[in-house]
């Protein structure tokens, strides 16, 4: 029994039946981690990506050490970080869905701030040329020359980190966040069928992956991009 | 004499080490059409991209319509010039780049009214109005509500000249107009570009591979080689009969480039 729902051993369909809303319970976790974590990811990574470009090296160098760092070092050990050490430094304990979704949009928002750079740095160096050749301010030439041609090359590359940090939510698990992953292990550990439990978080993972990938190039598809020439 | 639109005072470029001009002399009269040709790294487009203020220079001065370019004045010093100094002067200028840079993600017509719109401050309609004008100018009335990208690469650059000429610039600089197009393009954008030339009513400034062209519509040719002016000259004189040894195997390269 797990969150007042028990479960039928009878048979494997019986038992996948009786478990499935235990698993869907876990699934929610899974989608708010993936979320916040997201959410973090790309506002954090903006940041970085802003401090990065910045024209005093006193910033840039910094924030170029932030990137590197979080995306040089394993998701795990970020997250042993603001569970254990952080609560540590600080005196305030931090709950452990919270610290596995900071942990996750940390490590992502490294990966989003590249994204970001990338984008824009893919646009032509001549565009930046018209824009000045013309007279046009700078801060209007980047919202409305640069950044256009930016966003559908951003979008799709952020939709693709949006499934990664749904995949590396079970890390998660580690620190007792009872997302999909996690409630399938106890699961197996207390009927000793580990077979059908994980094989369903499996299936689903593969559901929402596909679910996911469709959204995004269904949202690619819509964005207006006519003429932007993309490689 | 009338005072000089261009005028180049012992300007000075390097890129790190590499000295691209070297203390130029350079003047372009009022309404005069000048093709500045020679070797690719002569340092001919960098002339074209300090006068458009996107290289900075080193030394010396630029002057444009008889002010100062890259410097302002300040208790009669030469100080480096505000970015509001620099916008009042682009203003007097307009660009045709090599790889057209037209804005993609807008049609035709936006790529000509936007800058109109936002930096002129002309109402929609006047801005329209406008840029269909120069669009037949260019012939390409019918491609208004295209993208850049739907539009072959001669009629692209005619676009580009159009947008510039949507600015109403006093100077028009040409950087290497046809070295991106298949060769039977060229002709269509050679051709508006005559059409302006016989028109004196710019300053044209032409860098060019186009030889047998810069003869025909050209005031004065430049032949310019390791960062300075070898020889210059009316066209028939310099693409005819050059004196400077350089300037003979330079056209000869140029005009026979199997022997």
């Amino acid at each position: 029994m797990l969150f007042g729902i028990e479960w039928n051993t009878a048979s494997n369909l019986a038992f996948a039946t009786s478990i499935l809303p235990i698993l869907l319970i876990g699934l929610i976790t899974t989608l708010k981690a993936t979320v916040v974590g997201f959410i973090l990811a790309i506002v954090i990574g903006l940041v970085l990506a802003a401090l990065k470009g910045a024209p005093l090296k006193v910033i840039s160098y910094p924030a170029a050490f932030v990137i590197e760092f979080l995306r040089d070092t394993p998701l795990l050990i970020q997250l042993f970080f603001v569970f254990y050490v952080l609560p540590e430094l600080t005196g305030i304990a931090i709950p452990a869905f919270v610290a596995g979704a900071v942990a996750l949009g940390l490590q992502y928002s490294a990966y989003c701030a590249e994204v970001y750079r990338g984008g824009l740095e893919a646009v032509p160096w001549g565009q930046h040329e018209a824009i000045k050749a013309l007279n046009l301010p700078s801060a209007y030439g980047f919202f409305h020359i640069i950044l256009p041609q930016a966003i559908p090359r951003i979008i799709p590359a952020l939709g693709n980190y949006l499934v990664s940090i749904m995949k590396d939510v079970p890390i998660l698990s580690v620190v007792t966040v009872l997302e999909m992953m996690t409630i399938a292990r106890i699961i197996g550990d207390r009927t000793y069928n580990y077979l059908v439990p994980l094989s369903m978080v499996g299936i689903l993972y593969l559901i929402l992956t596909l679910l996911a990938s469709f959204l995004v190039r269904f949202i690619d598809m819509k964005l207006p991009k006519s003429g932007i020439p993309l490689k | 004499m009338s005072e000089p639109m261009i005028k180049f005072d012992k300007v000075t470029k390097k890129f790190g080490d590499h000295v691209v001009l070297k203390e130029l002399e350079f003047e372009v009269q009022p309404n005069e059409m000048v093709t500045i040709i020679g070797p690719s790294g002569s340092g001919k487009s960098t002339i074209l991209r300090i006068l458009m203020t996107l290289e900075p220079i080193n030394g010396g001065v630029v002057y444009v319509d008889g002010e100062p370019l890259w410097h302002e004045e300040r208790d009669g010093k030469f100080v480096p010039a505000s970015e509001q100094h620099l916008r009042k002067m682009r203003s007097k200028l307009g660009m045709v780049f090599q790889q057209f840079n037209l804005f993609p993600h807008m049609t035709v017509r936006r790529n000509l009214t936007e800058a109109p719109i936002r930096v002129l401050g002309l109402s929609k309609k006047e801005a329209v109005e406008r840029a269909d004008e120069l669009l037949e100018m260019v012939g390409l009335s019918d491609q208004a509500d295209k993208f850049p990208a739907q539009l072959s690469g001669g009629q692209q650059q005619r676009v580009g000249i159009a947008r510039a000429l949507a600015m109403r610039p006093k100077i028009l600089l040409f950087d290497e107009p046809t070295s991106a197009l298949d060769p039977e393009l060229v002709g269509e954008v050679l051709q508006v570009i005559r059409k302006l030339a016989e028109q004196h009513e710019f300053t044209m400034l032409l860098v060019t591979h186009e030889i047998p062209f810069a003869r025909q519509v050209s005031d004065r040719v430049c032949f310019i080689d390791g960062g300075s002016i070898v020889e210059q000259g009316p066209p028939d004189e310099i693409l005819t009969e050059p004196k400077e040894e350089r300037t003979k195997e330079f056209l000869h390269a140029v005009l026979h480039p199997d022997e």
